[in-house]
């Protein structure tokens, strides 16, 4: 018998009244509940409402407090003293008689916690660079108490690891703050309540005991406990609310409300990279449309939960320090929603709700966050994929992934971490591993592994190249087993940093509302793809000439004659970049994972291009020392010649198969290049999305706004406070980048044919 | 297949000139030598490269299924598409053939209608670009009569042929009320046309002008304000319709 059968309550019967039985009654299943209640829409966007007031109030207190935290400098208020745990804070509110959604981070809006278990050194740094301080005996406690996974790691890396990461050949490593990428299935929630999930892992945790006491068997059970005294903080935490979510939501708000109290226990104890929320917005649909057709919720209603929802995500604040803001820009938080698609038996996973989502955008204006993803089929209703391209074209607050191309690996009911980073929500996991700079591992390769900018030997000592013009059989024989190196250092570090966060910063609550066996992956990534493949291209097809200083090291380059550049469906180039991807990605599953995690790479660089730029001198495609990276997946700025098709079908080239962790690409356009009258425009920003996920794309940033309008910004941030653009895999806030990625986003490709 | 002409350059998402989404091929070489011309290294016939129809055709091939599913097509432009007819014939026919791609051809109308049939039958489309209406301001403008062009206007017409006029709008060239008036009134005595369109002066251009060492004529001449476009529009409209109830 399961355990639901047993446990069954009368409020179990209450909150499930109405609903069709499948076997999401018997097991956890939240996919098997959404396929036999969902509601797909295939209508427009004619019923959504606007904000009612108690929204447009709350919206200006957020605005108003958004102000005062830009004022302060970049943060509102810290709270030095008390380490984040899901219980640290007293219940905050923006306006308690106003919200239908409550619950903050801290007893206040705004004020950010200190999240010291991914390592104290980052709180210390992060709160000086603010004007706050930490106390000694906090830091006391996380030095000489309580070991950080950022001190766990740094007992184990190798020298090669140490000095791999100084050069800047990897970057980005979540070894200093929480690694994040994991999606807690906070649905489970509202569906179960939380008593239920408890039974559920005490029965996950008796099953563990006929396995023998080796180290995998001991650290899950230790595991699982965590998890069940997590669940049992979350109901503590919602009690602080005067809320009980011991059983499961009866009414469309409090499924919204219990969803949000599960991923608000996440980002109260995690701070992690990109802290993810799955796939809620159709599942909620599910409630509402109840509470419609029992008369109890209006419209107006039901897209004021979604709208108080929202901007509760939108609030989510952590605190970092400059220097990871300046690798990844603006502050941002990933609260990745995934919306629409399809499911495996061919309806559409699109709902009224997932037009609510999008229609936040106007109800309280754009904004980066939630990281709104729309899973894009050939097959979604037509109306819902006009209104996207009308959403996109009026706010670029919108990313798409191709759900064609992930359905078949991934089902129906898998999320987005971060950017485009896909997963079975409850089911899979990831282990983030930034990424590897593979044209600075190409420098590294024609000057015999020393550093062209520090000189030092970082990579093995092979000899250099030394002839007078490079010769494309001769570099790619040293660039090879560079790469084997780089890809060997890499997923040492990889590993480390992994055992180091589950042992000394595990995440229990989001790891709670997962099934107990998952699949792992351990999410590897490439930078630099696209100057790597021109400057292949440049000494393949033209006459590159190395400049060596007195050490004899290459430190610039002259180029002869020209070469075909990535980003003009030019298969001469854009080979090279598919054989870049498909080798690294070979090299990297030669080694052992930790965990046995399925290794993947990613070619997404999130912001980190400007600052992988800066750690790398001048390359064989005459792209200058210093100069960013294009994002992603993208062809080098202006290089791409023969408009917006051609260069999106060679990054469609890229093999998915060979790069599961996502592959991503930033797409900006002048309002007019999309042509002349609104419904042209969008008709044709549908096709081009059609085009581009059916020649196999798998992600495409979408912004639509004037160079001037940027510039602008720029000079006059405090006109511009919400003006929301995409970079690579999600949001920012343009005002909120620092000068240099703002001109790194004005420099880019605008396709503006005219 | 191995009939060759010279192209300038080539666009693969153009919206703007004709319906959908587009292929646009720009020729090179050009007689009119338009003051506002954004496109001044399109002029001179030995400049861009020589392609053959075939090289074209795969240019266009990867992404026949954006143009269809848009209900776009390609669009030759230039330069002046005419002054290379028979390629642009073979390419519109091909395309036409191999993937009943819709066409459109973007023209001054500075060329002989009568010989240009055969290109004709191979075009659903015509941008057709009036400068200016009045024939003094005309060769000011451009350096020729505007004789021709409005002959190849009556010629389509009469041939049944679907075209959108397009005029730019340069102020202080095209500001003059009656001129705007007698151009409506032009365009109000043609059958076929589905769209008329004011391309408002922008100075996008005026790099190439200095990459080519040539004085920019309109050096300081403003884009139109809105009102002024809209204006026109009303201007163009009144005239047409003292045309249509004539």
């Amino acid at each position: 018998m399961s355990i639901i059968e047993k446990e069954m309550t009368d409020l179990h019967r209450e909150a499930w009244r109405t609903f069709k039985p499948g076997k999401w009654m018997t097991y956890v299943d939240t996919k098997n509940f959404i396929d036999e209640n969902i509601t797909p829409y295939t209508g427009n966007e004619q019923f959504l409402v606007g904000a009612t007031t108690a929204t447009q109030e709350l919206w200006k207190i957020v605005s108003q407090l958004s102000k005062e935290e830009r004022e302060r400098g970049g943060v509102w208020d810290v709270d030095v003293n008390t380490p984040g745990s899901i219980t640290s804070h007293h219940a905050g509110y923006l306006d308690k008689t106003k919200e239908q959604i409550v619950g903050v981070q801290t007893d206040e809006p705004f004020k950010r916690l200190i999240q010291p278990y991914g390592g104290i050194r980052m709180v210390i740094d992060a709160c000086k660079a603010y004007g706050f301080e930490v106390p000694q005996s906090i830091i006391d406690i996380f030095t000489n108490i309580r070991k950080t996974h950022n001190q766990g790691v740094f007992d184990a890396y190798t020298p090669e690891i140490r000095a791999a990461r100084k050069s800047g050949i990897v970057t980005g490593l979540p070894d200093a703050y929480g690694r994040g990428r994991i999606i807690g299935d906070y649905r489970r929630v509202a569906l179960y309540g939380v008593d239920f999930l408890m039974k559920q892992k005490q029965h996950e945790h008796n099953e563990t005991v006929g396995e023998g006491m080796d180290e995998a068997t001991i650290r899950l059970r230790e595991e699982i406990s965590e998890q069940y005294r997590a669940l049992g903080e979350l109901k503590q935490m919602a009690n602080m609310h005067e809320i009980d979510i011991s059983q499961p939501a009866t009414t469309a708000k409090e499924a919204f409300q219990w969803v949000y109290f599960g991923y608000l226990a996440a980002v109260k104890e995690q701070n992690g990279a990109a802290m993810s929320l799955g796939r809620v917005s159709s599942f909620l649909d599910i409630y509402i449309q109840r509470d419609l057709a029992e008369g109890t919720l209006t419209e107006e209603q039901a897209q004021e939960l979604v709208d108080h929802f929202v901007m509760k995500l939108r609030i989510v604040k952590f605190l970092r320090t400059p220097d990871y803001n300046e690798l990844f820009s603006g502050d941002p938080t990933w609260v990745t929603e995934s919306i629409g698609g399809m499911a495996e038996d061919g309806t559409t996973r699109v709902t009224q709700n997932s037009f609510r989502f999008l229609h936040t955008l106007y109800n309280l204006g754009p904004a980066p966050e939630p990281n709104l993803t729309v899973l894009w089929s050939e097959q979604m209703p037509d109306a819902f994929k006009k209104y996207c391209a009308k959403v996109s074209i009026e706010t670029s607050s919108i990313q798409y992934e191709n759900d064609d191309l992930m359905r078949p690996i991934y089902g129906d009911d898998y999320g987005i971490a971060c950017c485009v980073s896909a997963m079975r929500i409850g089911k899979q996991m990831q282990f983030f591993g930034a990424r590897a700079n593979l044209a600075k591992t190409l420098l590294y390769a024609i000057n015999g592994g020393k550093d062209e900018k520090s000189g030092e030997q970082i990579g093995p000592e092979f000899p250099a190249i030394t002839s007078e013009y490079l010769d494309y059989d001769e570099v790619m024989q040293r660039y090879t087993p560079m790469m084997e190196w780089l890809s060997e250092v890499y997923l040492n570090a990889l590993n480390i940093i992994h055992y180091m966060h589950d042992k000394y910063s595990y995440e229990r609550i989001e790891m709670a509302l997962h099934d107990r066996d998952i699949l792992r992956t351990m999410a590897c990534g490439i930078a630099g793809l696209s100057v790597a493949a021109d400057s292949l291209s440049a000494i393949k097809y033209a006459k590159v000439k190395p400049i060596r200083n007195e050490q004899g090291i290459a430190v610039d380059f002259e180029i002869e004659g020209d070469y075909p550049c990535y980003g003009n469906n030019d298969d001469r180039v854009d080979q090279i970049a598919v054989q870049l991807v498909e080798d690294f990605m070979g090299m990297i599953r030669k080694h052992k994972t930790y965990r046995d995690s399925v290794a993947t790479q990613s070619v997404l660089t999130i912001t980190s291009n400007v600052v992988y730029g800066k750690k790398t001198g001048n390359t064989p495609d005459g792209r200058k020392a210093g100069e960013p990276f294009a994002p992603g997946a993208n062809p080098m700025h202006g290089r791409d010649k023969k408009g917006a098709l051609a260069s999106l079908s060679s990054v469609a080239k890229l093999p998915y198969e060979q790069s599961l962790d996502g592959i991503s690409n930033t797409f900006s356009i002048v309002p007019k290049a999309l042509g002349k009258e609104e419904d042209t425009r969008k008709s044709n920003l549908v096709a081009m999305l059609d085009g581009y996920f059916g020649s196999h794309g798998h992600h495409l940033n979408v912004n639509v706004f004037d160079r001037e309008q940027l510039m602008d910004a720029m000079d006059h941030p405090e006109n511009y406070p919400q003006l929301t653009i995409r970079v690579s895999g999600y949001a920012v806030n343009f005002i909120k980048l620092t000068r240099e990625q703002q001109l790194d986003v004005i420099h880019r490709t605008f396709h503006s044919n005219m | 297949m191995s009939r060759k002409g010279r192209i300038h350059s080539l666009e693969t998402f153009g919206t703007v000139d004709g319906p959908g989404i587009r292929f646009v091929l720009f020729m090179q070489g050009c007689l009119m030598k338009c003051k506002y011309c954004h496109n001044p290294d399109t002029w001179h016939f030995d400049g861009g490269r020589e392609v053959t129809v075939e090289e074209v055709l795969a240019e266009i091939e990867p992404y026949i299924h954006y143009y269809r599913s848009s209900g776009g097509g390609l669009t030759i432009s230039g330069g002046e598409p005419t002054l290379q007819a028979g390629f642009v014939t073979e390419v519109f026919r091909e395309v036409k053939a191999r993937w009943g791609l819709h066409t459109t051809l973007d023209s001054n109308g500075f060329n002989n209608a009568e010989k240009l049939h055969e290109l004709m039958d191979v075009t659903d489309l015509v941008l057709l670009d009036l400068k200016h209406i009045d024939d003094h301001e005309h060769r000011v403008l451009t350096g020729v009569s505007n004789e021709q062009t409005l002959h190849t206007a009556k010629w389509l017409s009469e041939h049944g042929k679907k075209m959108w006029v397009r005029h730019v709008f340069v102020p202080g060239i095209h500001d003059d009320e009656n001129h705007l008036r007698n151009l409506g009134k032009f365009i109000g005595t043609l059958h076929g046309v589905e769209k008329f369109e004011i391309l408002p002066y922008h100075q996008m251009g005026i790099y190439k002008w200095k990459e080519l060492g040539r004085a920019y004529p309109l050096e300081n001449v403003p884009s139109p304000t809105e009102q002024q476009v809209e204006w026109a529009y009303r201007m163009v409209e009144s005239g047409r319709l003292v045309a249509n109830l004539q």
